[in-house]
């Protein structure tokens, strides 16, 4: 029976789910993401331990060494849930659809000069394998991580790591074919400028601290690499070389950072809060990771920059890095 | 290499090859069973991972395409179910009944399975079944949360929606999905993949979600029928990841095939008692029906598993183990469930009823051999105690399955007069169970399901000791929420807002 019903006014029992009540009051209506967000992960009962790690619990917040009163605090700034992700990516994606075709239609690959093609293949595609280990650690941190607040972007952040991967790749397929795909795996795999950047993922998926991994990932490596190869190398460095294509199809990746770092920040100044602890945890990782990996960096930031600005571009790079922290309340 | 190439036009295939599987590498500076310590101890043996075939071949671009045109139409849908007080387009408010079972229920393995498939999605060694599972985990997210928005406008009228989240951790029939998909989760990564990707997502999933999205779009529940249909794309995405991932393990080596052959012999079982909450809803719970259990069963069991089981028999792979119990307890499941329900109303966060004189024609046909014989005489005593000024309650508190955690309420699979009831003593202490089917679950794995927690034990123990009323508060039980509809404040308020709307 289909029944006009839109002139009915009746009166509404409850505002909201109690265990938002609780949280919020019931003054306002939730929003979709806290609908979507808190609480969701089991919290009590558990039934049975882990046949992998018995010592574990199912869920388990002491797989961190940070502790947390309500990992729930760590809310995300973006209000990401799957919606609101999927509807800003598809949109993003859609920009990146027609970058492509942009670069495509007006042969700019082939108009670009040699050096900048060069460093795209030497310094962009390789880097898909950085992505590739980024979104591991991402879905290693939603997989064991604490709270639905805090493990939910993991999973877009996986699968946005996947996907600049996958733009890398795309970018190879436009300026070498698959011989592109094939020779920055090469170098991956086998040159110098590589090899520190990859040992330092390949030992960072072997730790099974899920906010240690978060951080060193996307706090420290990402928080030094993406201002040093998108906003500088490309965006400045290659653009005035004749390099704009270039910054055209990694446009998702500048803006991806620049969104994706205001949660990373906000999740970091959250913990550092929390407790004098975690505040020492947060610091000890965030210095050694910005050290090691800014001198990781460097080989890798010298296949596009002379010895000199190479050294240059990392340390501003580490310095940006050192500055977000101490916004976030860490080394003060 | 020769920079500004024409590219090759690449098929499908191999563009996608490039675009997932050619990302990892083998590393050299750690061992890979430092990255991947879990993936050898249930002892499936992996000798080529690339062999992985790619179920779907979806890029995150196309991804976030498609899955944002979708979650377009369905918030538009719900948006305006919402405005519209679209909740008054049900039937009647019998049907909340499913609908908060669900949520109580199922939205909550949705969330368990999205956490899960993030584990495997992590665990696996090789890219390709990494990749499969990580999108089966951010789709199951999408799920509990379509789910829980589409139950919030219902929330907002009725009772028994408002404590999901606490219920989920806490009530005694909750727990029966609980311990599933914990019990899933708590497996090694190629069980679980087995338990959900397979056994739930391919040889059950049709058994739930058909009925219960048909049922809704029978009820005039456009929310809930939206987010089904909005989610089938998905599901049939995971249902041939679940079956892509049996064929891979079975077609490694024949070793993997005794090991596999058993968790399909388990988690058939474990599904099977999980859908006897969805026999009730199908047989008891909707004002209108679809089909019956028996009918579900028979398409969506018994054929599409007939084929299923055929299809594996190549590879020495046998029908689930229980197949025959199963088979012999659908005439009798659904009834013996709602029974239980009912009895036990005083204790859920859904109302039951007896059922009505047009409800037992339909049963007496549906069920011709059993419903009568057995179960209508029960239905009568229920229906003439209330007649009488009584109600018909059970405050005995039920003897759980150690397994599945239902009541031990059903029958020997040959004689629907004697209730079925198995033991096993371990170190020391008895275990119950409801079945041989249950019995031999928890016999293969005893130290793990002597883990489990039961809800009505814990009632006994500290710090509520027995004290009911304490309990019910504990668990979100709320008199409001539970009892007899004929006599429920949302029976009440339906029918006020429903003729409201028709003087109006």
């Amino acid at each position: 029976m289909q029944i006009d019903v839109q002139t009915v006014n009746i009166e509404q029992k409850n505002q909201t789910f109690s265990h938002l009540k609780k949280r919020f009051g019931d003054k306002k209506i939730p929003s979709r993401y806290q609908e979507a967000s808190y609480d969701l992960q089991a919290e009590e009962n558990l039934h049975y331990r882990p046949t992998w790690a018995p010592e574990q619990e199912l869920y388990d917040p002491n797989l961190s060494k940070i502790r947390m009163n309500d990992w729930y605090d760590l809310k995300d700034p973006r209000q990401f849930y799957y919606s609101t992700y999927t509807l800003n990516r598809a949109k993003q994606q859609e920009t990146m659809e027609s970058n492509f075709k942009t670069v495509e239609s007006l042969n700019l690959i082939e108009g670009m000069p040699d050096p900048v093609l060069a460093v795209a293949q030497d310094l962009l595609i390789p880097l898909r394998h950085a992505n590739y280990a980024a979104n591991m650690n991402n879905t290693l941190v939603c997989g064991y991580g604490y709270g639905t607040v805090f493990t939910q972007p993991c999973v877009y952040h996986a699968m946005d790591n996947l996907g600049i991967a996958q733009y890398l790749s795309r970018l190879g397929l436009m300026i070498g074919d698959v011989e592109s795909l094939e020779a920055a795996k090469q170098d991956w795999m086998d040159s110098d400028a590589w090899q520190p950047l990859r040992r330092s993922l390949e030992d960072l998926m072997c730790v099974r601290d899920p906010v240690e991994v978060f951080i060193k990932q996307n706090f420290v490596l990402d928080g030094l690499l993406y201002p040093l190869v998108y906003q500088r190398i490309v965006d400045q460095n290659l653009v005035e070389q004749g390099g704009s294509g270039i910054s055209i199809l990694t446009q998702f990746m500048t803006n991806w950072y620049l969104e994706s770092k205001r949660w990373v920040d906000s999740v970091i100044k959250t913990m550092a809060s929390e407790s004098a602890e975690n505040k020492a945890v947060l610091e000890e990782w965030i210095d050694s990771a910005a050290n090691h990996f800014t001198s990781v960096l460097l080989p890798v930031a010298g296949l596009a920059v002379a010895g000199n600005q190479a050294d240059e571009l990392v340390s501003e790079a580490h310095d940006e890095l050192l500055q977000r922290a101490k916004k976030a309340g860490l080394f003060k | 290499m020769d920079i500004k190439k024409t590219p090759k036009k690449l098929n499908v295939k191999e563009k996608y090859r490039l675009m997932t599987r050619d990302l990892a590498w083998e590393p050299s500076y750690r061992d890979e069973k430092e990255i991947y310590p879990y993936v050898d101890y249930e002892g499936i043996k992996v000798h080529d991972w690339s062999k992985w075939e790619d179920p779907f071949r979806l890029t995150m671009d196309a991804y976030w395409k498609y899955q944002a045109e979708k979650e377009r139409k369905y918030y538009a849908i719900i948006d305006a179910h919402a405005q519209n007080n679209g909740h008054l387009n049900v039937t009647d408010a019998r049907y909340l009944t499913a609908i908060k079972l669900f949520l109580q229920s199922i939205s909550p393995g949705e969330y368990a399975s999205h956490r899960g498939f993030a584990r495997v999605g992590r665990e696996f060694a090789g890219v390709g079944p990494q990749v499969a599972c990580q999108m089966q985990s951010i789709d199951e997210i999408r799920h509990a949360q379509t789910q829980v928005h589409a139950m919030s406008n219902y929330n907002k009228f009725y009772n028994g929606f408002k404590d999901f989240a606490n219920q989920r951790d806490r009530i005694w029939y909750t727990s029966v999905a609980r311990s599933f998909f914990d019990d899933a989760m708590s497996a090694g990564p190629f069980e679980f993949l087995i338990a959900i990707g397979f056994s739930f997502e391919y040889v059950l999933t049709n058994l739930l979600f058909v009925p219960f999205m048909s049922g809704a779009a029978y009820n005039g529940d456009m929310a809930t029928c939206t987010f089904g249909f909005s989610a089938q794309s998905d599901e049939a995405r995971h249902m041939t990841l679940g079956l892509e991932c049996i064929k891979f393990m079975l077609e490694q080596d024949p070793d993997n095939i005794p090991i596999v052959q058993k968790w399909i012999d388990k988690w058939f079982w474990r599904g099977c008692r999980l859908l006897t909450l969805v026999a009730a809803m199908m047989d008891y719970m909707l004002p209108k029906r679809v089909m019956s259990w028996r009918e579900a069963w028979n398409i969506y069991g018994v054929e599409n598993g007939n084929a299923l089981f055929r299809d594996l028999a190549r590879y020495g792979i046998k029908p689930p183990m229980h197949w025959d119990d199963v088979e012999k307890s659908i005439d009798h499941t659904s009834h013996q469930i709602m029974l239980g329900l009912y009895q036990w109303k005083f204790g859920t966060a859904f109302h039951s009823w007896t059922p009505t004189a047009s409800d037992i024609e339909w049963l007496k046909e549906k069920y011709p051999t059993t419903f009568e014989k057995y179960y209508l005489p029960r239905w009568e005593y229920a229906i003439a105690q209330k007649e009488n000024g009584g109600e018909y309650n059970n405050f005995g508190l039920p003897k759980l399955c150690q397994t599945c955690q239902l009541p031990c309420l059903f029958t020997e699979p040959d004689d629907p007069t004697q209730l079925a009831h198995r033991e096993t003593e371990y170190e020391g202490e008895k275990y119950h169970f409801c079945s041989d089917g249950c019995q031999h679950v928890f016999e293969q794995e005893p130290e793990k399901y002597v883990q489990a927690w039961l809800p009505m034990p814990s009632m006994m123990q500290e710090p509520l000791k027995g004290d009911l009323a304490a309990w019910m508060e504990w668990a979100s039980l709320e008199p409001t929420a539970a009892g007899e509809y004929a006599s429920s404040e949302d029976k009440a308020n339906f029918e006020k807002w429903r003729k409201q709307v028709s003087t109006d």
